[in-house]
């Protein structure tokens, strides 16, 4: 561990965004340069030996799901490449920061992973609450496109990239990586079926990768420093430095730039500085909205995909929510779950009507009309919407803070059944 | 009648597509933009410009919460309701602006001023709870700071 | 072929499929919404979940949908697992969250996939405790109505009405629990193919509006297997009565025809049997006015005047085979005349040279068309259920690409998203537009002429032994050299033609084409259907079927059939009456509809005796001294022959009530009282043997169904689904003893719920049913395999033998039209609703019929300084007709498009020379 902050390091303390200028007094734009004179099946095994993992959520090896694109002179073109800046996912605000403080990055690593896979037309797909990162992204756009990084010849190469900002018109699953393509073709969000791959048949049925934000902006770095720097800049499995977030009644909600696998407790104690003074934990969800809540025994848990997973949660997008003792878990569950069920596409049965029925029983409970009926129907829904049972990983995401909620915070739910009320009212 | 410089801002998004119909997300927006609201007209004339049926745009249209299929205020209050700001306050902020207001969610003020709807999570957990009316984030709000906040929509 | 296990068993099944086609294939119970034979997979409701297990070690599986994973070899499921069972009941839960259970008053009640699917999943108690989400319903026209409440959210209906029958008015709109689907305002839907979304609904969203008003449950009814009477490609139909009223039309399953698709034409023209219009009585023109006959004494009556022996009959093209042999009989081969104008008789014996030649192309194996050209033919309006079909051709092409990507065909949106709008070649020659255009690669406008001069064009370039065309436009000529070359790289081609444009020169352009095509083929050797596994072309009852490059639209249900007893050109029976003829027969034909009302007036003036013998009042009925009432085609039974040559038989719903009887009886019943030795016949089954032993040709429509004698079990096959209340107590007010079933002796079905409880041959199967399946659905378990022929095989016999091999060339190419000064050509426009003569009595269709028109191109408009909806004085040879102007920016110019079958434009000869003046 070397205790460096790549991601954020060149950030301005006001929060303005680097201009070209800035970003390239820093170093910026040389890995692009780097990476046009290797192969792509070279940028892809260095992408691979680093070890990034996606920052998205799901943690997929990054260079893994290039390697499954056709290159060369047999494969369809245009190719497609999308930055998946949507951040929906309810406690996560992780890709705004990257945004907003240097797109240049972002930018940079889209040009890179374009090398890698050879692709031709490259989009941000923004969502549309974020309007000073579209204001920022576009500047920066405008700006390379000036400069020569974009367009026809970007730095003098042979092949072009286009690159375009895409604002969303709102949606939850426009974050799903098939329901953004869709999106991106103008269509309802709605998922589609895997295989085929999008890396294979994506965006207008060419191979297409989307990466989010935060696994973008790793890419200059990974070619600048190397394999092993990237190794190194972990504390634990998994390789890299991460952005953490904490938000909740903590003393310091916020945004750190941390090696992966800080343990929970440092994040929640040291950086967040704990819980609000006179609040105690009751429990956290690790990364957003859609996994598993984490509880006190957790707290030296490393923060990295394969740990937090062998704790029985998710690294997800490394943003915790924390739940005090003065806030009401049933409650929170039920907060969580109207927005899935909101959030629904209405694509696939289990999610549209599961989601549906357990919001309702949840604010049933919340009103003091539920019974213990109520909750092995809820422990029913959390496996009717198990992975493999939907159509895509809204509803599994979707049930994960439900059932760990029904593990952990049982007590809570009988006291509402028992007591007619919710106690924290 | 798509507005001369609708047509134009939409003709510069089809150049971003290999389809007409890929912009129909992008058309919207910009109609919406110039008209505050997709109304049947706006969308039949989208539809024509796009070479769509109404009835495919609206599909579209009808998926996406950023599109308002019905008039709203001179501004838009979208009120975060996800997960950090219910923790932190979200119910009292929107007592309060129903309140204030005089208007439930999906409501427009009878002076036209407002329109309010809830929003899943603005991204600013960390300085919860937020709203945005129209393109302003406002951060670490409080039921009193409302009213500073609210003074610079006219 | 693969082997998969099923709890444990071996079993034989196809590789190529997913496992929900597998498992329905060998015949399991494995429930589904949003899955459709023809629709293939989307993996949207989760009904069909099974257990999958990674090898025979592995204890626990995982499930998985059936409908989304492929059949692949050693493939080990179970759908008796406990977990895939308990799955399977919460989705059916999930779906009822908001289903308002009203299945009372549904129209759906009884044949309902869903209820079907909650008893076989075994869904019964409500849990779901919190309010229903309601939706208010949309008026979609008069033919299908909309109750959106009882949806379940399966997607069928967008994706049939849009992504299949390329329909663009119809969508679905919101998310998550409350998706709606519809319109984007209430209105009347677009699609010619609308009335299948009553089929495709798995509940009762979407139900039939013509049933509504007299409605009843598919338990009370009774069926009948049946044809469509109203055009020449022969759908299967299964109608429904009770009370002696036709009650709907569902679709009949045909594993080569309409497989699960009518179009509203077929669905909804029945209603004309019931209508105000029908002949029901025998009637007598005395000097006082009409008197009414009673059967026996109207049938005296013409057997007298069968002794005649200047009796001449005119048959018809809507009649059946039966009807129309039992007329030439009683007439004689002489004096047997064609009740179609002259015109169109030379192209029906045109066409029946050219397809003796060259095979036509079943419907389905024209969805597996990979290039496809459109010549001179409104194939939506003229043979409505072929466009359907032909609109799948333009995926066999992008779906190529599926195979190097092993995405098989039957992932539906995974094979769309790729195929994005890529489209296949597919181009359309016709004078005006047709609604196929929005498929098209390119388009070409023109006056009969020059559409066949272009066709010839494209032979020549395919095939040089085909004549060349001398003098084309270079853009025509260019234009052919594309079509010719998409055509000659295809696997599968297609020309499709027919006799809208009333053209010779056409259909001798689209033989022409087809027949290079299959020389082509046979050199490449490429007629072999595994040339491509994603879309293989459908085996049909003849092997020829699978190299057949050529359809051709022909007018009417059984155009062919008459064309085929040799009759005489109508003209020639005008001539007739003129040398003296007294009595002439006319069988179920409106000869108002087939020649200029002046020829019609002296041939009625010119005549002692006009006998006609129709279901509906015509014009020509309302002229006849003896009109005699024939039982409608769903009260009767018979043959008809399709575009294909295929002969199928249709059968009676139920007897023909009162005193309407059969055509053939009719005429039977009067050749006894002439005394008379010929038709002496007893049943149909005497009819056909006499037509068998005069046509040699014809025996084969013998066979197309079994013969009256046809027994399973020594029973007969009943033609009402089994119950246990309703029609046995229907006439119990009048009498509570139970009135014996009619007789029914010239079929081997009965009228009544009793008889053979096993499946019937294919030919004879009346209605869709199969234990627990009691939706539409049910054809899944009637079929060989799954989307295949239902078991027996499809119905039907081609009447003629194979082609012979070798090639020929009609040489005659058209010159290019002569434009006249201040001259149009009058061209026939057709409507699927108005332009046929019996289904635009039905009042839902009569309801979207335009009213007569005269179309002009917008240059010629704009020449003449016309404005839309100004009168206009139509002049054709010696006839006027004041008719408003429609500016029709898709006509060519110098063409005057007149709607076909319209008002009192129906018996125009056309095309024409015509001339034109403001009113
Ligand atoms: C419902 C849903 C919403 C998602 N939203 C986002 C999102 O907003 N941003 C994101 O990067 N990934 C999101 N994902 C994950 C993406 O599907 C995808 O895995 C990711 O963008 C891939 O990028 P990565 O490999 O760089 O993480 C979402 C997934 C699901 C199932
Ligand atoms: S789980 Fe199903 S309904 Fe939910 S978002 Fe995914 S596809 Fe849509
Ligand atoms: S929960 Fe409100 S901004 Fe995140």
């Amino acid at each position: 561990m070397n205790g460096e902050r790549p991601l954020t390091r060149d950030m301005k303390p006001d929060g303005e965004p680097l201009s070209l200028q800035e970003y390239e007094r820093a170093g910026g734009y040389r890995a692009v340069r780097q990476a046009l004179r290797m192969a792509p099946e070279a940028i892809t095994r260095l992408v691979s030996d680093s070890g990034l993992r996606g920052r998205g959520g799901a943690g997929f090896p990054t260079g893994q799901k290039w390697s499954f694109v056709p290159l060369g002179a047999e494969a369809p073109h245009p190719k497609y490449l999308a930055a998946n800046a949507d951040e929906m996912e309810p406690g996560t605000f992780k890709d705004r920061w990257l945004l907003e403080g240097n797109p240049h990055q972002l930018l940079e690593g889209m040009m890179i992973a374009a090398c890698a896979i050879e692709a031709d037309v490259a989009y941000v797909f923004l969502r549309g609450e974020y309007t000073l990162a579209a204001r920022r992204v576009e500047r920066a756009i405008a700006e390379a496109y000036q400069a020569g990084y974009l367009g026809r010849h970007p730095f003098g190469a042979d092949r072009g990239l286009e690159l375009y900002l895409h604002v969303s018109a709102g949606r939850y699953m426009c974050g799903e990586e098939t329901g953004l393509l869709n999106a991106l073709e103008g269509k309802r969000a709605n998922p589609r079926a895997k295989p085929p791959y999008p890396q294979v048949s994506g965006l207008f049925g060419k191979p297409t990768i989307v990466q989010n934000v935060e696994t973008l902006a790793c890419l200059p770095h990974i070619i600048t420093h190397g394999a092993a720097w990237f190794h190194g800049l972990s504390r634990g499995v998994d390789a890299g430095s991460k952005l953490y977030g904490a938000s909740g009644k903590v003393k310091r909600p916020g945004l750190w730039e941390l090696p992966m696998g800080t343990p929970l407790g440092e994040l929640l104690e040291e950086h967040a500085g704990g819980l609000r003074d006179g609040l105690k934990l009751r429990g956290l969800l690790p990364g957003g909205a859609s996994t598993d809540f984490l509880t006190e025994r957790h707290l030296d848990v490393a923060m990295d995909f394969t740990h937090v997973e062998k704790a029985g949660s998710r690294l997800g997008t490394g943003t915790i929510i924390v739940l005090d003792d003065r806030t009401c878990p049933v409650g929170m569950v039920w907060n969580l779950e109207e927005f899935f069920a909101q959030e629904s596409c209405g694509w696939c049965t289990p999610c549209w009507s599961g989601l549906r029925w357990a919001e309702r029983l949840l604010d049933g409970l919340e009103r003091g009309q539920g019974s213990e009926a109520d909750l092995d129907r809820l422990e029913w829904i959390v496996k009717f919407c198990a992975p493999g049972n939907t159509f895509c990983a809204l509803a599994p995401g979707a049930v994960e803070p439900l059932g760990s909620a029904l593990k952990y915070f049982r007590e809570d739910f009988m006291a509402h059944i028992r007591e007619r009320r919710c106690p924290w009212s | 009648m798509l507005a001369e410089q609708e047509r134009r801002e939409i003709e510069a998004e089809l150049e971003r597509y290999p389809r007409r119909d890929a912009a129909s997300i992008d058309a919207l927006r910009i109609v919406q933009r110039h008209r505050g609201w997709i109304s049947d007209d706006s969308l039949r004339e989208i539809a024509e410009f796009l070479q769509m049926s109404p009835d495919d745009l609206d599909s579209v249209a009808t998926f996406y919460n950023l599109i308002y299929r019905r008039p709203v205020g001179r501004h838009v209050i979208l009120l975060c309701n996800s997960v950090s700001c219910w923790i932190m306050g979200y119910a009292q902020l929107r007592q309060e602006l129903h309140r204030r207001l005089g208007i439930g969610f999906g409501e427009t003020t009878a002076d036209g001023r407002f329109t309010l709807l809830p929003i899943v999570c603005l991204g600013a957990c960390d300085h919860a709870p937020a709203l945005m009316i129209d393109q302003d984030l406002h951060r670490d709000l409080s039921p009193d700071a409302l009213d500073r906040v609210l003074e610079g929509y006219r | 072929m693969a082997t998969i296990y099923i709890d444990g068993r071996p079993y034989a099944v196809d590789a190529r499929q997913n496992l929900l086609h597998a498992c329905l294939s060998l015949g399991f119970n494995l429930p589904y919404f949003c899955w459709h034979p023809a629709l293939g997979s989307v993996g949207a409701c989760r009904q069909c979940a099974i257990k999958q297990f990674r090898g025979p070690e592995d204890q626990r599986g995982k499930l998985v949908m059936a409908c989304m994973t492929a059949a692949s070899e050693g493939a080990r499921i179970s759908i008796a697992d406990a977990e895939a069972v308990a799955f399977r009941a919460g989705i059916i839960e999930g779906m009822m969250q908001n289903h308002p259970h009203d299945c009372p008053v549904c129209d759906e009640g009884g044949e309902c996939h869903l209820q079907d699917m909650t008893v076989m999943t075994g869904h019964d108690y409500r849990r779901y405790r919190f309010a229903k989400r309601t939706f208010r319903n949309q008026y979609l026209g008069p033919l299908v109505h909309h109750e959106m409440n009882r949806c379940i959210q399966c997607y069928r209906c967008v994706r049939f009405y849009r992504e299949y029958a390329g329909g663009r008015d119809f969508n679905v709109f919101g998310i998550r629990n409350l998706a709606y689907f519809g319109r984007y305002q209430d209105g009347v839907l677009e699609s010619e193919f609308s009335g299948n979304l009553d089929e495709v609904c798995p509940t009762g969203v979407f139900t039939d509006a013509t049933h509504k008003r007299h409605y009843t449950r598919k338990w009370d009814m009774q069926f009948a297997p049946s044809i469509c009477p109203h055009c020449g490609v022969g759908c299967n139909l299964s109608p429904g009565e009770r009370y002696g009223m036709l009650r709907r039309i569902v679709n009949r399953y045909h594993g080569g025809l309409n497989g699960y698709f009518l179009c509203d034409r077929g669905r909804y023209g029945y209603e004309f049997v019931n209508g105000d219009q029908r002949l029901r009585q025998p009637r007598l023109r005395l000097a006082g006015g009409p008197q009414s006959l009673p059967q026996k004494q109207a049938a005296e009556l013409l057997g007298e005047w069968l002794a005649d022996d200047r009796v001449i009959g005119i048959g018809s093209p809507r009649a059946s085979l039966e009807a129309n042999f039992a007329l030439r009989a009683v007439v004689g081969a002489r004096h047997f005349y064609a009740g179609v104008a002259d015109a169109e008789l030379a192209l029906l014996r045109l066409a029946l040279e050219i397809l003796r030649r060259q095979p036509a192309a079943p419907l389905r194996s024209m969805e597996s068309a990979d290039a496809v050209l459109v010549l001179g033919e409104d194939v939506t309006n003229t043979a409505p259920r072929m466009a359907l079909s032909l609109r799948q051709a333009v995926r066999q092409q992008p779906m190529q690409a599926l195979e190097a990507l092993k995405i098989p065909a039957w992932l539906d949106h995974a094979a769309r998203e790729l195929a994005q709008q890529r489209r296949g070649p597919f181009y359309i020659a016709a004078p005006a537009a047709t609604r196929l255009d929005d498929i098209a690669r390119e388009l070409w406008r023109g006056a009969p002429e020059e559409l066949a001069r272009l066709g010839f064009a494209v032979a020549h370039a395919l095939a040089p032994e085909s004549p060349a065309v001398a003098g084309l436009a270079p853009e025509a000529a260019a234009l052919a050299g594309r079509i010719a070359a998409a055509l000659r790289s295809a696997q599968r081609p297609l020309v499709v033609s027919g006799l809208g444009c009333r053209s010779t020169e056409l259909l001798q352009a689209a033989a022409n084409i087809a027949a290079a095509l299959r020389r082509l083929n046979k050199n490449n050797g490429r007629n072999s259907p595994k040339a491509n596994s994603t879309a293989e072309a459908r085996p049909d009852d003849s092997s020829s079927e699978n190299d057949a490059r050529l359809a051709l639209a022909v007018p009417e249900a059984n155009s062919l059939g008459l064309a085929l007893l040799d009759p005489h050109p109508l003209s020639q029976a005008l001539d007739a009456v003129r040398a003296g003829a007294a009595t002439v027969i006319v069988l179920e034909n409106d000869l108002y509809r087939r020649l200029p009302a002046g020829e019609m007036q002296s041939l009625a003036s010119g005549l002692d005796r006009l006998i006609a013998l129709d279901c509906i009042e015509t014009p020509t009925t309302r002229q006849a001294r003896l009109a005699l009432p024939a039982a409608a085609w769903a009260e009767d039974d018979g043959t008809f022959i399709n575009y294909e040559g295929r002969a199928q038989r249709y059968y009676a719903a139920y007897p023909p009530p009162g005193e309407m009887q059969a055509s053939w009886r009719w005429l039977r019943d009067a050749l006894a009282v002439a005394g008379r030795e010929a038709g002496r016949w007893e049943t149909l089954d005497d009819v056909l043997r006499a037509l068998a032993a005069e046509f040699p040709d014809l025996a084969a429509a013998a066979t197309a169904a079994p013969p009256e004698s046809f027994r399973i079990h020594g029973e007969k096959v009943p033609r009402q689904p089994h119950r246990f209340s309703g029609r046995t107590a229907m006439s119990a007010n009048l009498n509570v003893s139970e009135p014996a079933p009619p007789p029914d002796p010239d079929t081997p079905l009965a009228f009544s719920m009793e008889g053979a409880p096993t499946q019937p041959p294919a030919a004879i199967l009346p209605f869709a049913w199969a234990p627990g399946w009691n939706s539409y659905q049910a054809w899944n378990k009637l079929q060989r395999e799954i989307d295949g022929p239902l078991r027996g095989g499809n119905p039907g016999v081609r009447v003629w033998p194979a082609p012979s091999s070798g090639e020929r060339y009609f040489r005659d190419v058209p010159p290019p039209p002569a434009a006249r000064a201040g001259e149009w050509r009058a061209v026939p426009l057709y409507h699927i609703f108005g332009s046929e003569e019996l289904s635009r009595l039905a009042p839902g269709i009569s309801q979207l019929s335009p009213q007569p028109y005269l179309a002009l191109s917008e240059a010629d408009a704009a020449r003449l300084g016309l404005g839309a909806g100004e009168a206009l004085v139509l002049i054709l040879e010696s006839q006027r007709f004041t008719l408003p102007l429609v500016i029709r920016p898709d006509l060519a110019p110098g063409l005057a498009g007149v709607p076909a079958g319209l008002g009192p434009l129906q018996g125009l000869a056309l095309p024409a020379w015509c001339r034109i003046e403001r009113a």
